[in-house]
């Protein structure tokens, strides 16, 4: 049945008042050129439920089951079972914020325990209901900074090159007709991060807003402390962009130097959401209390009712595009409700604690599987900087093949980074989280012992 | 029935003007807006000292219905805000042509004020509109 409620009798009734033949006709403004020449005949005839199940399942085998260690911006964890379980029960299962909010408590309830977990790990005063994904968080983020300091004109904003290419690509695409200019700000090659010192130079020129991530895209800790009193001083705001598993043991955003970050925001996909080519994931957005009108998306909140009882509702909607339509403070007005539910799910799970031994538990691993591959001949880790989950490798023979001769042995080793780093030459981004064992760290380092030797010889 | 002052001149978005002794003019929205607008809860003021052009959408008062936006009246220097806004922004509610003032204007060269209502015209405006 197709999913159009009028039938072809109606419609045709309504091309004839409005004076128009065919519901084509309406398109004739755009000019033909334009018009896409995808047709029907292109598209191969429908499948039953039996033929497209095995169809998926062929192509899913495809992938075979390698074992992998990249990293990048999405994490591969363990998940609870109960996270999944839970979250695709029908009470909660929605892909946004209702309509009619109001009338799902339960949902609403949610949200608003989503947004007091987030506001705890960061540190930050406030939260908001979730938005699409770590990029686009960071592009808000950088558009509630231009908003907010009302002190600075100049709308540049300092973006270090060690946030995620991607996400700079995004913020870029998002904000550069909005007259923002993103001024890159370099990294030390043997440190891996921000010299603190390096900003000494551009102190007293006007600046909006610093982002700092942590850790940055090579894993590596920035200098928060220091970067964030220097922008401080320097009438810059901070936009804190971090690991939400990373949080749990690192200093969260709210406590960063002497005034702490104003902004915090991030991926939300290590929190219970599974690896999926790439999403749906979520991101996550955090202030402080000031901030809060500038904040773009939904925001429960925890209010009674005339009898006292306590219930949950949207608020501080008097910004948002249903009623300031173009001015909004973002025209993404929603929210990524399934994936907020999980992770909601996920966090209540594992509790503060769990989530801290998740977070040292990758910590560690990472040491031992660095360990192993550094001993290796032709293996060298690039910077010598405190890192969380994820390290930048330097090999001595080229790394795409070693890449392609290691995933016909399902093993994925890391993220070739020499395309956006040209400037580090061969080397990969490599990550180890709790789920990989003694064992797995030890296969790596074999087959790639193994790898090397042979290249070499060759 | 709104209450229009005699002395000031209004615009058609709803802001008042008062000529001061100084040279200045204060600026405000009508007894009108406010109770359309409903309850204030929060008013972001411009900066002192910004320029302003007439008809510049020049800062924002944010009530439970709907954040909007108060235009310029004249061109001018903004010379002072009312901060008490700030924190009680209900002044606005209370007190339209008094202690919810907005802010204060040095208004540049120029004809602009003849663009502006007199009370009478204003009164007819909001009738024609209710």
């Amino acid at each position: 049945m197709p999913f159009i409620p009028h039938t072809p009798e109606e419609v045709r009734e309504m091309l004839e008042v409005i004076g128009v033949e065919r519901i084509e006709d309406l398109f004739s403004e755009i000019p033909t050129e334009l018009r896409s020449s995808i047709t029907s005949k292109k598209i191969p005839p429908a499948m039953n439920e039996m033929e497209i199940g095995r169809l998926m399942r062929e192509r899913a085998a495809r992938d075979g089951n390698p074992l992998c260690f990249i990293g990048a911006g999405a994490y591969e964890h363990h998940i609870p079972a109960a996270v999944w379980e839970l979250a695709t029960r029908g009470e909660y299962y929605t892909a946004y914020t209702p309509y009619q909010a109001e009338a799902s408590q339960g949902i609403l309830q949610l949200l608003y325990e989503f947004q007091t977990m987030m506001a705890s790990l960061t540190g930050m005063e406030l939260s908001n209901a979730s938005l699409y994904d770590g990029a686009s968080a960071l592009a808000e983020a950088v558009l509630m900074a231009v908003r907010a300091n009302r002190k600075s004109k100049s709308r540049r904003v300092l973006m270090p090159l060690t946030v995620h290419p991607v996400y700079r690509k995004v913020v870029r695409t998002i904000v550069r007709h909005q007259g923002i200019e993103l001024v890159e700000l370099p990294y030390c090659t043997a440190c891996g991060n921000i010299v603190p010192d390096s900003l000494a130079s551009l102190s007293g020129e006007d600046f909006t807003a610093l982002v700092v991530p942590q850790p940055n895209f090579f894993g590596v800790l920035e200098e928060v402390d220091q970067l964030a009193d220097w922008a401080h001083a320097n009438g810059v705001l901070v936009i804190g962009l971090i690991n939400p598993t990373a949080a749990a043991v690192l200093a969260p955003p709210g406590e960063w130097g002497e005034q702490g970050a104003d902004i915090a925001c991030g991926e939300g996909q290590p929190l219970g959401i599974p690896l999926a080519s790439g999403g749906p994931y979520f991101g996550f957005l955090c202030c402080r209390e000031q901030l809060v009108r500038q904040m773009p998306g939904r925001i429960v909140g925890r209010t009674v009712d005339l009898d006292g009882k306590p219930g949950y509702t949207l608020t501080l909607q008097a910004r948002e595009q249903h009623i300031r339509r173009s001015k909004a403070t973002s025209n993404i007005c929603t929210n990524q409700g399934l994936m907020t539910t999980a992770a909601t799910i996920y966090l209540s799970l594992l509790g503060p604690e769990g989530l801290e031994r998740v977070a040292a538990a990758c910590h560690d691993n990472t040491r031992q599987l660095l360990e192993k591959l550094t001993a290796i001949e032709g293996v060298e880790l690039q910077f010598d900087g405190e890192f969380f989950h994820e390290a930048v490798l330097r090999f001595d023979v080229p790394v795409e093949p070693l890449l392609k001769r290691l995933a016909r042995q399902q093993l994925l080793a890391g993220y070739p980074i020499a395309e956006e780093y040209p400037e580090l030459g061969d080397a990969l981004l490599v990550c180890c989280t709790e789920t990989k064992s003694e064992a797995d760290r030890e296969r790596f380092a074999g087959l790639l012992r193994e790898a090397m030797a042979e290249m070499r010889g060759s | 029935m709104s209450n229009v002052p005699e002395e000031l001149l209004y615009t058609k978005t709803h802001e008042w003007v008062r000529q001061n002794e100084d040279g200045t003019v204060t600026v405000g929205i009508t007894d009108h807006a406010q109770d359309l607008l409903g309850d204030m809860v929060y008013v972001e003021l411009p900066e002192p000292g910004n320029s302003l052009a007439v008809g510049d959408e020049c800062m924002v008062v944010e009530s439970v219905k709907a954040a909007s936006d108060i235009y310029c009246p004249l061109s001018g220097e903004v010379v002072e805000v009312n901060i008490a806004l700030a924190d009680t922004p209900e002044l606005i509610n209370q007190d339209p042509y008094g202690e919810g003032w907005l802010f204060t204007l040095q208004p540049a060269e120029g004809g602009e004020r003849e663009e502006l209502m007199e009370a009478d015209a204003y009164q007819e405006l909001i009738e024609s509109e209710s």
